[in-house]
Formats: C-alpha cells, sequence, structure tokens
C-alpha cells in the first residue's frame, strides 16, 4: 500500500505561548508575573465589568474561586503527577474545615491562625490513614475507596454529635483583623472607570458583609502552593512520581520505592485539601454536612481533568471555570448543572487532554506525529 | 453493639439484606460487563436504572394503576412496566454508549477522561429528568395528559399502588411475601440467564473476545464496537429488571435516585471481582447482608460506612473481590 505520505513540517510550526516567554530576557519575565499578581490581587477592586458576577457578591466569588484552585492543585498532585485517581478528596477539605471548627468554635477557642496548622496536620494524616493500606490496591479500585471515603467522612460528621451532628458547627472563629487602610473600589456604571470613595474594603478586616480579604487571603495560600509546588515538581520527587505514573514496575526496578512516593503524593495532596477546607470554614463561619457532599469532589476531580491533569496553570483554570461560571449564571441557577454536564462531555470529548496539557504530553504527541511519518504512514488525528 | 436485636431479627434482617441485595446484582452486572469489557467504569449506568424507574412508574400510571384490584391485572402491568423499563433502559444504556463512550474510544483517550465523559453524561441525564417540567414547557409543551408525568419533577415519584404483598410463610419469625420471593428469584434467574448467554452464545463469545484482547478479536472477526454495544444493552435491560424490582419494593423514585443505588452497586461489584457476572450477584448479596446485620448491630445510619469498610477490608485480603476478576478468562 503506498499512501501518498502528507508532508507535516514540524520546524514550520507555529511558535508556542510557551517558547515566546521563554525568549523573552529574565527581568521582563519577572515583571510579567508581578503585574499579573498584582493584577489578580485587585481584581475585587476593580469589579471589571462583565467579568463579575451581578447576582452575587464578587468577593465571595473569587473566594471560591481561589479555595477551588487550592484544591485543584492539591488534587493534581494525586492525580496528574502520581496518577492516582482519587474520587473523595471532600473528605480531606472536610477533615480540614471540621478541624478549624472543633479547635475554634465546637471545643474550644483557638485563635484562627493556630487552628490552620493542627487541620492542615489531621488531613494530612488522614491521608496517610486512608493511604497507608489503599494505595496498594489497583488503580481502579483506588476509585471506588477513596470514594468510599469521601462518603464515610461525610457519615462520621453526620452521625457524631460531637461534630455537631447534621446540624454542624457554627460561630467559627475569623482571622484576626488588622485594620490597617481603606481602599475604594472602582465604579462602572457609566461605563467610564470611576473611583468609589463611598465603597471601600477595609485592608484585612475579616468581617462577614466584605468578602474580598478572605480571597487575598485564600490568593495568597494559593500563590505560596503554587510556588512550592514547583519546587517538589522539579525535584527528585517530582521525577519520582512521574516514573511511577508511567510505569510502576520499571520505576520500583530502577530503585524508586514507589509506594512511599505515592503515600507522599497522597499525604501533599491531603496537606493542600485540608488548607483548602480550613479557609472555607472560616469565611462561611459555619458548616454542616452538607458542604462536603460527594458532587464536590466530582467537581474537584473535572476540574483538574478539564484543565489539564499534570499542568499547575491548566488545574488553575480548570478550577476557575468550574467554580466562576456557576456563578456568573446564576440566572439559569436550575439550568446549570445540564449545561455543566454537556460542557464536561463535550470538552472530555474535543479537548481529551484538557485545556492546557502538561508540555511532556504534548511533546510526546509531536513525537509520536513525528516516528509516524518517518515510517510512513499518514499521521493519526490527535489520539 | 447491640447484639439481641440482630438475633432475635435475624431472619428479617438476613431476608430483606438479600431483596436489596439483588437489586445491587442487578445493578452491579452493567457495571462489571462494561468494567470486564472496556476497563472503564460507567458511571453513568446508576441513570440508566433511574430511567428505568420511571419508565415502571408511568407505565403502572398510563394503564391506571391505582383502580385495578385483580393479581391477574396487577402481573400484567407489571410485565407491560418491566418491558417498558428494559426498552427505556437499554436505550439510555445505548445512547450512553454512543455519546459518552465511543468517540472518546475512537481518539484511544486515556481513562480518566473516559470517566469524566461519562460523569457529564450522568448529570446530563439525571438534569434532563429532574428539569422534565421545564423542559416540556420551554418546548410548548402541556396539557393535562402530561401533568401526571412531568408534575414535580425534582420530587420523588410515588409508584401507585396496584396490589398488596401476599403474606407466604415464615422463616424463623419473619413472614416472607410474595414482593421478597419475586425480588430474589427473578434476580437470580436474569443473572443465571445472562451468565449463560455470555458462556454460550456466539456473541457472547464475541464480547468475551474483545474483552481479552480486542485487536486479536477484530481480526478474528469480532465486531468490536458491536460487541460494545451489546455489552451496554444487556448492562441497560438488566439495570431495567432491576429497576422494576426496585419499583415494587421500595415504591418511590426520583430524578437523583441512581447515585447512591449506582455507588452501591459498584461497591458490589468490586467487592465480588469486577469483570465477573457471578462475582457481581455474590457481591451483591454480601453486600445487601452485610449491610443490614451491620446496621442492626450500631445503628442503621452507619450502614454506608459499613459497606465501605467492608470493601475496603476484603479489597486489603483479596484485592480482585471475592470470587476474582475478569470477563475475558471466564471458562466456556
Amino acid at each position: 500500500m503506498s499512501t501518498p505520505v502528507k508532508s507535516t513540517k514540524p520546524a514550520a510550526r507555529k511558535r508556542s505561548f510557551r517558547e515566546l516567554v521563554d525568549g523573552l530576557p529574565k527581568f521582563v519575565k519577572v515583571l510579567l508575573v508581578l503585574l499579573l499578581i498584582v493584577f489578580l490581587y485587585a481584581l475585587p477592586i476593580i469589579e471589571p465589568p462583565f467579568i463579575s458576577t451581578p447576582d452575587v457578591d464578587f468577593g465571595g466569588t473569587l473566594f471560591t474561586v481561589a479555595t477551588y484552585c487550592l484544591v485543584a492543585l492539591g488534587l493534581n498532585i494525586v492525580i496528574g503527577y502520581a496518577g492516582l485517581l482519587d474520587l473523595g478528596y471532600v473528605g480531606f477539605y472536610a477533615v480540614g474545615a471540621y478541624t478549624v471548627a472543633v479547635v475554634t468554635a465546637a471545643h474550644g477557642s483557638w485563635p484562627f491562625l493556630l487552628a490552620v496548622p493542627l487541620a492542615v496536620v489531621a488531613a494530612m494524616i488522614s491521608g496517610v490513614i486512608l493511604g497507608a493500606p489503599t494505595l496498594r490496591v489497583r488503580g481502579d479500585y483506588l476509585a471506588i475507596v477513596t470514594l468510599g471515603f469521601g462518603e464515610i467522612i461525610r457519615l462520621i460528621a453526620v452521625n457524631n454529635n460531637w461534630l455537631g451532628g447534621s446540624r454542624g458547627i457554627n460561630e467559627i472563629a475569623r482571622p484576626q483583623s488588622i485594620e490597617l487602610f481603606e481602599v475604594p473600589h472602582i465604579d462602572w456604571s457609566t461605563g467610564q472607570p470611576l473611583l468609589d470613595l463611598d465603597n471601600t474594603t477595609v485592608f484585612l478586616k475579616f468581617g462577614i458583609l466584605d468578602l474580598i480579604p478572605y480571597y487575598w487571603m485564600a490568593l495568597t495560600a494559593v500563590l505560596i502552593v503554587i510556588w512550592a509546588d514547583r519546587r517538589i515538581k522539579d525535584s527528585r520527587v517530582g521525577r519520582a512520581w512521574e516514573a511511577t505514573r508511567e510505569d510502576e514496575d520499571a520505576a520500583e526496578l530502577m530503585g524508586v520505592p514507589t509506594f512511599k512516593f505515592k503515600l507522599l503524593a497522597f499525604a501533599l495532596g491531603a496537606f493542600v485539601g485540608g488548607l483548602s477546607g480550613a479557609l472555607f470554614a472560616s469565611k462561611q463561619a459555619f458548616i454542616n454536612p452538607t458542604s462536603f457532599l460527594l458532587l464536590l469532589s466530582i467537581l474537584f476531580v473535572a476540574a483538574v481533568v478539564v484543565g489539564g491533569q499534570g499542568n499547575r496553570y491548566g488545574v488553575l483554570l480548570g478550577a476557575a471555570l468550574v467554580a466562576y461560571l456557576p456563578e456568573r449564571f446564576r440566572g439559569f441557577e436550575d439550568w446549570r448543572v445540564l449545561v455543566f454536564g454537556i460542557v464536561l462531555m463535550v470538552l472530555a470529548t474535543f479537548r481529551p487532554q484538557g485545556l492546557i496539557p502538561p508540555r511532556r504530553t504534548v511533546r510526546a504527541k509531536q513525537a509520536e506525529a513525528e516516528i509516524a511519518v518517518l515510517e510512513g504512514e499518514a499521521p493519526k488525528d490527535e489520539a | 453493639m447491640d447484639f439481641d436485636f440482630l438475633f432475635h431479627s435475624f431472619f428479617a434482617l438476613t431476608i430483606t439484606g438479600l431483596v436489596v441485595g439483588s437489586i445491587y446484582a442487578l445493578i452491579a452486572l452493567g457495571y462489571t460487563m462494561v468494567y470486564g469489557v472496556l476497563q472503564l467504569i460507567n458511571f453513568a449506568h446508576s441513570e440508566v436504572f433511574m430511567y428505568g424507574t420511571f419508565a415502571v412508574g408511568w407505565t403502572v400510571i398510563a394503564l391506571g394503576g391505582v383502580d385495578t384490584t385483580g393479581v391477574a391485572a396487577a402481573i400484567g402491568m407489571l410485565l407491560v412496566a418491566l418491558v417498558a423499563a428494559m426498552i427505556v433502559s437499554g436505550a439510555v444504556a445505548l445512547l450512553v454508549e454512543r455519546l459518552a463512550y465511543r468517540p472518546l474510544i475512537k481518539r484511544k483517550a486515556p481513562k480518566l477522561v473516559a470517566l469524566i465523559s461519562a460523569i457529564g453524561m450522568s448529570f446530563v441525564l439525571a438534569e434532563a429528568m429532574g428539569l422534565r417540567s421545564k423542559i416540556f414547557d420551554a418546548f410548548g409543551i402541556d396539557g393535562a395528559f402530561i401533568q401526571p408525568y412531568v408534575a414535580r419533577s425534582r420530587d420523588d415519584m410515588a409508584m401507585p399502588d396496584i396490589a398488596d404483598p401476599i403474606q407466604l410463610f415464615d422463616i424463623g419469625d419473619y413472614t416472607v411475601n410474595s414482593v421478597d420471593v419475586v425480588v430474589i428469584v427473578s434476580a437470580i434467574v436474569m443473572m443465571v440467564l445472562v451468565d449463560q448467554f455470555i458462556r454460550r452464545s456466539r456473541v457472547g463469545r464475541g464480547i468475551r473476545a474483545v474483552a481479552q484482547d480486542p485487536e486479536s478479536a477484530a481480526l478474528m472477526g469480532v465486531n468490536s464496537t458491536r460487541s460494545v454495544q451489546l455489552t451496554f444493552l444487556i448492562g441497560g435491560i438488566m439495570a431495567g429488571v432491576a429497576a422494576l424490582l426496585y419499583m415494587i419494593y421500595i415504591e418511590s423514585t426520583k430524578f437523583d435516585v441512581g447515585f447512591l443505588l449506582g455507588v452501591k452497586a459498584f461497591t458490589a461489584a468490586v467487592l465480588g471481582g469486577i469483570g465477573n457476572l457471578r462475582g457481581a450477584l455474590v457481591g451483591g448479596l454480601v453486600l445487601g447482608v452485610a449491610e443490614n446485620w451491620g446496621g442492626a448491630l450500631i445503628g442503621s445510619q452507619w450502614q454506608d460506612v459499613i459497606s465501605f469498610v467492608l470493601l475496603i477490608i476484603i479489597l486489603l485480603f483479596r484485592p480482585t473481590g471475592i470470587l476474582g476478576e475478569s470477563l475475558g478468562s471466564s471458562r466456556a
């Protein structure tokens, strides 16, 4: 069979965004990143039209987006880096939230900032307790076991009066306020950006009405976790995860203690999930078991997979979409789960590698296509 | 630990456990078959079952169920409902295969992505049922004739009473009634039928071949797409049977009823050894009974916890489930 070989010239392909950024001098890169960070902090103050949510508080929405981003970063370690499908991630989120609730409200009066480390450690321990027996079972079973774990955590919260039962726990401590200065918002009602001096946010006043300081807090946590994530992904640990994910037996033969590294991924994922839950509990000031439904776990997994598992910026985008779109389109409240389902299906079908796939995947695809050309086959359409 | 209660109502707990377990087993069959062939968790299977329950309820309403009295009329009505449920569930299962799986299998997408697309499909199906009154409104279809089917579409829909269960005989201090017998017997009969069909028939062999090695099967002339379709169809039809039994036993359904049952049924499939048809039956029955016993021991609010803990324990000591896995390796 001699089918005419289609010519694909890898050299002629468009320069990717990545290469474009890599070509810039270092100080420009740093400047761009700083600008982006400043923009993110200023976002709730600017309240840009179209982006800001008309029906719900924009600061609150951004806070939700930030917590989802945090969760997605943590879950990305488990799913994207280590390749373990965790369908019960909400369990760690709940452990973090409940720890804060218990020590600051129900059975103690710790300050929030002391409760957070405890919550994170508690979530990590629960991750190890879940992971130690279950990480030895095969991948698909892990999904159902973790799903069960998420449900067990929720049911324990429902049935245990010490944890508030189904009524939940209220009056959870807020972070300590340090009122320094007021930041005016920007008013777009005339079509022009105007400073609105009547509508201000007090810098770091963690109250009930203005949720923007919580967003700043969560955004700070996200940035720290991104930084830590970069460090760990590029370390020996990150490479060990990658090897384990790609071929567990080969990794083991090469001397990677795969079980230990899987457990580490689980614990670190739980760590970030617990942190996110702690922030959520403090902003909400009230939690009950219905805040931690199984559906939330599935939304988290969807965020990671839709964004592009394994790419931290991809999962951030995925998390932002999953958290933001339903809030932006509150008017269609009844229909949003339906639409969300359709979006998941369409994305899975037409962009299975996620919105922003990891560079490795892209390179592997290109290599595959080039090999196919060399072997004289017609290049496959994206597999 | 309430051992007294467990021992006093041992037979009642065991038999109701078996009844619920049979329903789990029939749903588990759909999970286990799809997993056996594609190695994918068909997350939307719970919705396939849910559509079956509605098909049963609507059929009975359409046939004017409330007024009938005779046993013969009731049985006839249930048979019609059974056929309706099998058709609806089978059709929904085929739809799931067509929309959520085939496009991805063609592109050789990673497993996780197929799971996401199935989750999406599951949301779409459940919400379409939950929003059915709004959807009909949007298309401008309303009127008295459609009201009984779409009214209050986010609430429970009760199964109209058609006949009271007949008390049959005593085991211990529990009086077995006709519903218990019908559910357990028909579940076991259906499982045996499917098992024999997969083991003995030509298409069944095709399905097993695809489960073992899709490429070799294709080279041997097995149409793998058709085999996958058939797998979904059989799973769907069994979910339809399960739906009828569920509606006889529980007598009420809702658009989101599938979720928890689906999780339980999948647990049952894993428990018995996923990909193994007989394992689905064993897993379902074990799960149903264990839930009841455990619930009696430490309180019924812990039932779900018990089933998951049981799953974790069994997987630790026997990672391939009670009967071992694999649809392909079952001897013919």
